[in-house]
């Protein structure tokens, strides 16, 4: 094939540079505030907390919803869970059944972007392998103000790309009846997302 | 023996005659007209937001180019990082090829039952075909794949395949064709969607192995990159125990910043999204994380074709956005499927014809002719492909590769000479030099010599009464 390859380009096609002047970053004033206007915006459910609130904030969306049984990733900082609830530790790694039977799953990301409202998870600190965020109907994620970022290109060049990595921009949706937008087909429904500043 | 290219559907007539059925289509008319304008009005204000956007699209167009003009070297980088990182890459020159080698690799795992991730690239090699033949099946998981799968159907857009059906009739599908069917189902989207969530998630928790498309393959890093909505991608490319990617070789980009361009280009040329919900990375495999067995087919089948032709190469640069399709108003009024092929729209007029490479493939060829070379695909493209271009370059590419003498080829070329140039075009549509010749049953029985030595022997299917390029001006020539 690469001789094919080498045949079609006989006349030797030379590429211009690529112009890299659009823009790397952007003024968006208050990022924080942006991101959670469009995090909402995907119909996702968005709370700025200060941090000594943030366990209070945990237990009590938790508890709004009724969720008794929630994943989580082994190395979650220990003052975000409580003693009420049952945490199912991703150690060793729960099964599938395990995952699709719990009411939800609660981690942290690796980077936030404020310009698309996308959260980014690396399977880094505190985010576990991919499937704990996938199988569990309800994803809340915490997002700590200093992993905020304004567009697109910042958040790749802070990203590594050989982790895995999963953008998630709202809750999974689906367009595919008549246009009309179905929230939640295959991946979690619901997705809470707490912004901690402080 | 002579195998032919599953990029166009078989037994499908030519462009012209496809269309005059579709367009006899109310359903579907009203269906594609809501689409295409709900989508372009949204895709509009998307790429409004950034400030930036042409200096996106023409660093997306440059990388593209960059990637053709050193594709060999690009392609030999990204096997040895996948390589590096656990993958094993083939090389597929054809559809048959890129079918034996996932077939071989399903046997090997003793599955029978794979599933899916919508893929282009699978639709245009006609896996799922080929798959079953050899005694696996392939389970589609998009929400509008799956039900044209159970309807037993045809895709007709590229980014919403199933848009041509209403609530009604998929809620009949699913009740005819799927084993699970909850009993009180109603037509509502949001209990559609359940029903097929509950259907599929059976499927994926316990599928073995998982088949996908690639967006975009770095080839620095050795990434592989997904892009959808439903999630489904995500459990396909997580959940089984071996992944299967099929990649055409022009998805390849060069470097990981590269994708800071074209994570912004495509949601919102596609779907109108500041970003779509979910975006998957993955490189190689990850001990404990996803897959243990990754594969990755490079696809030729007919790319180092189209990579010949000077002019045609820059269809290469798609990233199969769909946005040409809802701005195009010819594939507003005839839909995907009159174009026969896996890609329909203008980058399926310009796309198929070059994939096929065949001079024989009438269907195909006839593709370059379904446009009215308004240029409104060329305006919208992400990666600026100037389609009318290719489209005219094409014409007369089709017209050449018919023998000299043959009856149909002198036609074929008077028609080319009108059609290369628009506003030749659009003369001759006016001044009714066309309509002059055409038959009360919709069908032209006697063009003037040269032309009558084609009449003679065939009808011709006649050109709309109004040309698409005059509605184009009279319904939006001033916006
Ligand atoms: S040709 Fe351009 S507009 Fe059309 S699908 Fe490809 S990238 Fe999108």
């Amino acid at each position: 094939m690469l001789t094919r390859i080498r045949t079609a380009l006989r006349d030797q096609p030379k590429a211009t540079p690529v112009p890299r002047d659009y823009d790397h970053t952007r003024d968006l004033g208050d990022v924080i505030e942006v991101l959670a206007e469009r995090v909402a915006d995907y119909r996702a459910a968005v709370h700025r907390v200060q941090a000594d609130r943030l366990p209070v904030w945990i237990d009590a969306l938790l508890d709004a919803r009724g969720a008794r049984r929630i994943a989580v990733p082994a190395d979650l900082p220990a003052d975000w869970l409580n003693d009420e609830l049952t945490w199912l530790v991703d150690r060793p790694p729960l099964s599938i059944e395990t995952l699709d039977g719990c009411d939800g799953v609660l981690t942290g990301c690796a980077v936030a972007i404020a310009e698309t409202g996308t959260i980014v998870l690396d399977a880094g600190v505190a985010q576990g392998r991919r499937a704990l965020t996938l199988l569990p109907d309800y994803h809340l994620c915490v997002v700590r103000a200093d992993q905020v970022v304004a567009t697109v290109p910042e958040a790749l060049a802070r990203l590594d790309p050989v982790r895995p990595l999963t953008f998630i921009s709202g809750p999974s949706a689906t367009s595919d009846i008549e246009l009309d937008r179905v929230e939640g087909v295959h991946g979690p429904r619901t997705l809470e997302v707490l912004i901690v500043e402080g | 023996m002579v195998v032919r290219n599953p990029v166009t559907w078989l037994g499908t007539p030519a462009f012209p005659k496809a269309a005059k059925d579709a367009l006899a289509n109310t359903q579907l008319r009203r269906n594609l007209r809501n689409a295409t304008s709900t989508i372009r009005g949204k895709r509009a204000a998307a790429v409004a937001e950034l400030p930036d956007w042409e200096r996106l699209r023409a660093a997306g167009a440059a990388i593209k180019d960059e990637v053709l003009a050193n594709l060999d070297t690009y392609l030999i980088r990204l096997e040895a990082a996948v390589t590096a990182r656990g993958g094993t890459v083939h090389w597929a020159r054809d559809a048959a090829e890129a079918n034996a080698i996932a077939l071989r690799l399903i046997r090997a795992t003793g599955e029978t039952e794979v599933v899916k991730v919508k893929s282009m690239a699978t639709a245009e090699i006609g896996l799922n075909e080929a798959l079953a033949e050899g005694g696996v099946t392939a389970i589609e998981t998009d929400l509008a794949e799956l039900i044209v799968q159970l309807g037993e159907d045809r895709p007709s857009h590229i980014l919403v395949p199933a848009i041509h059906r209403n609530r009604a009739e998929i809620k009949e599908i699913f009740q005819r064709a799927m084993p699970d069917v909850p009993a009180d189902l109603t037509s509502e989207p949001r209990a559609l969607a359940e029903a097929a969530r509950r259907h599929l998630r059976r499927k994926f928790l316990s599928a073995k192995v998982a088949i996908s498309g690639a967006n975009f393959g770095v080839a620095e890093t050795g990434s592989i990159v997904v892009v959808e909505s439903e999630g489904n991608g995500r459990m396909c490319l997580t959940l089984p125990e071996t992944l299967i990617t099929v990649m055409g070789i022009e998805k390849v980009v060069p470097s990981w910043p590269d994708l800071e361009v074209f994570l912004q280009l495509l949601p919102r040329s596609s779907t109108a999204e500041r970003m779509n919900p979910y975006t998957s990375v993955w490189t190689g495999v990850t001990p404990g994380d996803g897959p243990q067995a990754f594969h990755l087919i490079l696809l030729d089948n007919g790319r180092t074709a189209t990579l010949a032709d000077e002019v045609g190469r820059q269809s290469l640069r798609c990233i199969r956005c769909s946005a040409c399709l809802n701005v195009c108003p010819v594939y507003e009024r005839t839909g995907g499927e009159a174009y026969g092929s896996v890609y329909p729209g203008p980058i399926g007029a310009i796309l198929t014809p070059q994939l096929v490479n065949d001079p024989k493939d009438k269907q195909a060829a006839s593709l370059p002719f379904a446009s009215s070379l308004c240029g409104a695909c060329y305006e919208v493209c992400p990666v600026s492909i100037n389609i009318p271009e290719v489209l005219t370059h094409l014409r007369a590419r089709v017209v050449e590769n018919k023998s000299s003498l043959a009856p149909e080829a002198i036609a074929m070329r008077a028609l080319a000479w009108v059609m290369a140039d628009a506003k030749r075009f659009e003369r001759a549509q006016q001044a009714g030099t066309l309509a002059r010749f055409l038959g009360r049953d919709g069908k032209i029985t006697r063009l003037p010599w040269p032309g009558s030595k084609w009449t003679d022997v065939r009808d011709v299917p006649v050109p709309p009464a109004e040309s698409f390029r005059s509605w184009w001006r009279r319904t939006r020539g001033d916006q």
